[in-house]
């Protein structure tokens, strides 16, 4: 739904209708403080609001935190999805009721957070111990004055994964450095292989990729700025990336190089399950879900190969609300939570990659191969990817919105709805619309 | 938002307690003051709760929304309101999202309301027969009523599924091609008339059936004394016998049609959903405020969406009522 990371938390996609209304009614509540924690007895209660699969409940960490500070009790509440989260966060920040002390943000917020919201969040600048973040991920979600409303949790850099037995029958390579060197560096050479499988796929209803979209983000997400510049303007328009971006993505289209699905949208995960395309751009939260649709019929059907260009898709923080009465401890919480050893743990754990540069160097994360996907080795192609990402990235209030609107616009083209001019220009209204 | 249509269903006027003259001396004056703030006093206390309830959560934010549609506001900042005149609804005459939402909501009112009603219609005479475990078919009729907007969405969402959904497997088998059912704008909007219909057909069929049940039957054997048939008996005896819940459930399925957000939503599932479909080839206008509102966070235009809903609603009723007035004239 709403931006990037947020794809790979929906759980199921009706929830959200259903969750948005049960999430904005039932807010407030008859806690003592605003945010529900505080102090009592000598005990400490801190609230966090989550949402999706950020790794930080499921894989035990809380757990953990508790037992090493026996006075600390920690009460997370995780919404499925992330639009319907952010929705119900805005309305909270705007009445100062029913947060949480932590909050998490998802990367394509942190623009509208730190613009509009800066003063509702506690300041990180100068908690110590967190100087092991990759320097891009803390400037994200930096205010123009130099406050820190958060800490960063996972980032999304990119590969492509691929189907190993449909590049074989397509008389293509199926080892994974040489179906990297078959494509490295340049995008247009990713298509250009597209054209040669489907050529040479002569056995049934196969695509080249899943969608449209998932090549458009890919590539506009390589560069440092996409839809906004530094000083907040609109410049999608006039933006080559953006524009080389839609030109190869509308020829994959239009030459039926894509299955017309919608990634993370029904049809995706059945296309996954029965194999109806070959490739798909996939950010390292992906794997987690191609492996669990796709199934283990599919295992070792999958392998990963280095993306063309490096790109960051996605990624969250944790940040501490102003008003909460335990700021303290939850800051603490968080430093903990976000420091070198925990991400790497949730990495081991559920393939997260860390935003921490310390964590992304240990063992644990080098070394790590991925069994589903081949024996992979996912930490350093994800980790090599990592390195690859443009060191400066300008986040924009309304990116998620944006990203979303284009992939509609493909999506037209796609369908044979429209030819790419049309489609250019209709995306083009609507992103008028939506920023208002 | 504040496009609820609750209407006040108060019902007579109280029975005027009969005018008592002047009584004497001051305790039976007193009496006769409560007594009469007892009769005249009390109707109003017992309706009181509803009507305090629909102030504060029908009437309140009905002008709250008015209010708000008339500025410029975002979801995050609430309290930064630019007051903009009738900009917002200049602008929404002048959006072709507007009145493409407006024809998608009336098209698709009409592909799930007429069969809708057809089909309850003729559900309600079968069910009128005397027949074995009748009150089974009348309540499994109901069941689908029951089931919540999300679930029934949900499987048929599966069931209208392109690659893998059962209908287009179905027409596969008979050697007709796949039907891109969300894509496509006529497929869409006929699949989310299809949910409608399932919904509602048998709710509508209990209604009618109640009405039949209410027909004397001396009017049917009139008729088959004089000859007519089971047909004539339905268009001459029983529709006319069940006109008024007829024009009821018309009612109800108009403001049903116009309110319709969940069905679309849940179907097109994510960013297709909100904005009802990559080409918003099935967005209603329930979709369209939702898209304003919680898409891109602009409460002053998704305000005035739903006044524009509001004020289709009291036309329908005008226009509605203009003909009524016409025709009782010239008949």
């Amino acid at each position: 739904m709403g931006t990037l990371g947020s794809l790979r938390r929906r759980a199921v996609a009706t929830a959200a209708a259903v969750g948005a209304l049960a999430l904005v009614v039932g807010c407030g509540g008859s806690d003592d403080s605003a945010t529900g924690g505080g102090k009592k007895d000598g005990k400490v209660t801190i609230t966090m609001g989550m949402y999706g699969v950020m790794g930080i409940k499921e894989t035990g960490l809380l757990e953990q935190y508790e037992k090493e500070n026996p006075n600390v009790d920690i009460k997370a509440e995780i919404a499925g999805d992330e639009q319907t989260y952010y929705t119900a966060l805005q309305t909270r920040l705007a009445a100062g009721k029913g947060l949480k002390d932590i909050q998490g943000i998802e990367i394509g917020r942190a623009k509208e957070i730190t613009e509009t919201q800066a003063d509702k969040f506690a300041d990180f600048s100068k908690v110590e111990g967190t100087d092991h973040f990759l320097p891009w991920k803390e400037s994200q979600i930096s205010t123009k004055d130099g406050k820190v409303l958060g800490l960063g949790t996972d980032i999304g850099p990119m590969a492509v994964c691929y189907r190993k037995d449909y590049f074989e029958k397509a008389g293509l390579p199926t080892d994974r450095e040489e179906v990297a060197k078959l494509w490295a560096g340049d995008w247009n050479k990713y298509v250009e292989v597209g054209r040669t499988f489907k050529k040479g796929f002569k056995d049934g209803d196969v695509a080249y990729m899943d969608a449209a979209s998932g090549l458009f983000n890919a590539m506009v997400y390589g560069y440092p700025e996409q839809y906004y510049d530094e000083n907040g303007e609109l410049i999608y328009e006039t933006n080559p990336a953006v524009k080389e971006a839609w030109n190869l993505s509308a020829d994959a289209a239009e030459e039926g190089l894509t299955a017309k699905l919608r990634q993370f949208q029904p049809g995706w995960d059945p296309g996954l399950a029965n194999g109806t395309f070959a490739t798909a751009v996939c950010p390292a939260w992906m794997l987690s879900h191609i492996s669990e649709k796709a199934g283990d019929a599919n295992k070792g059907k999958w392998d990963v190969a280095k993306a063309p260009k490096g790109a960051n898709w996605g990624g969250s923080f944790l940040g501490v609300v102003e008003q909460s009465p335990v700021k303290e401890e939850a800051k603490k919480l968080v430093a903990w939570l976000t420091a070198p050893e925990q991400q790497a743990h949730i990495f081991k754990e559920i393939g997260n990659i860390p935003s921490s540069r310390t964590a992304l160097d240990s063992p644990e994360v080098k070394n790590a191969k991925s069994e589903y996907f081949s024996g992979a080795p996912i930490g350093q192609i994800f980790g090599a990817a990592a390195q690859e990402i443009p060191d400066k990235q300008v986040l924009g209030r309304k990116d998620g919105t944006i990203k979303d609107t284009f992939s509609q616009g493909l999506a037209l083209i796609e369908q044979g709805d429209a030819t790419r001019e049309e489609a250019w220009k209709t995306t083009g209204e609507r992103i008028e619309k939506a920023v208002g | 938002m504040a496009t609820s249509t609750t209407k006040a269903l108060a019902g007579g006027e109280p029975p005027r307690p009969s005018p008592r003259s002047g009584g004497g001396d001051t305790p039976r004056r007193r009496g006769a003051l409560w007594h009469r703030l007892d009769i005249k006093g009390a109707p109003y206390a017992f309706v009181a709760p509803f009507f305090i309830i629909f102030a504060a959560f029908s009437f309140y934010p009905l002008i709250y929304t008015s209010w708000i549609s008339l500025h410029d506001v975002e979801l995050a900042t609430l309290d930064v309101m630019e007051w903009v005149a009738f900009d917002n609804y200049v602008e929404l005459w002048g959006d072709s999202r507007f009145w493409n939402a407006l024809q998608n909501t009336i098209t698709i009112g009409v592909i799930s309301t007429v069969p809708q009603l057809m089909m309850a219609l003729g559900m309600a005479h079968l069910l009128n027969y005397r027949m074995r475990a009748s009150l089974f078919f009348r309540v499994a009729s109901l069941v689908p009523y029951a089931t919540s907007v999300a679930a029934a969405a949900l499987v048929f969402t599966m069931i209208f599924e392109r690659d893998f959904g059962m209908i287009n497997w179905a027409l596969g088998s008979v050697g007709i091609d796949p039907v891109n059912w969300e894509s496509d704008k006529w497929p869409a909007q006929i699949a989310i008339s299809t949910i409608v219909i399932w919904r509602w057909t048998g709710y509508n069929a209990l209604l009618y059936l109640a009405a039949m049940q209410a027909i004397p039957a001396d009017r049917y054997e009139a008729a088959s004394l004089d000859g007519a048939s089971r047909w004539q008996q339905f268009i001459h005896v029983t529709v006319p016998g069940i006109r008024s819940t007829i024009v009821f459930t018309i009612v109800l399925s108009t403001i049903g049609a116009t309110q319709l957000f969940g069905e679309p939503l849940i179907f097109g599932q994510g960013p297709n959903g909100v904005t009802g479909g990559a080409d918003n080839q099935y967005q209603t206008l329930g979709l369209l405020l939702y898209e304003e509102g919680w898409k891109n966070y602009q409460m002053g235009r998704s305000a005035t969406v739903a006044w524009a809903m509001f004020m289709l609603l009291v036309l329908v009723f005008v226009v509605q009522r203009v003909v009524k007035r016409l025709r009782s004239r010239t008949s």
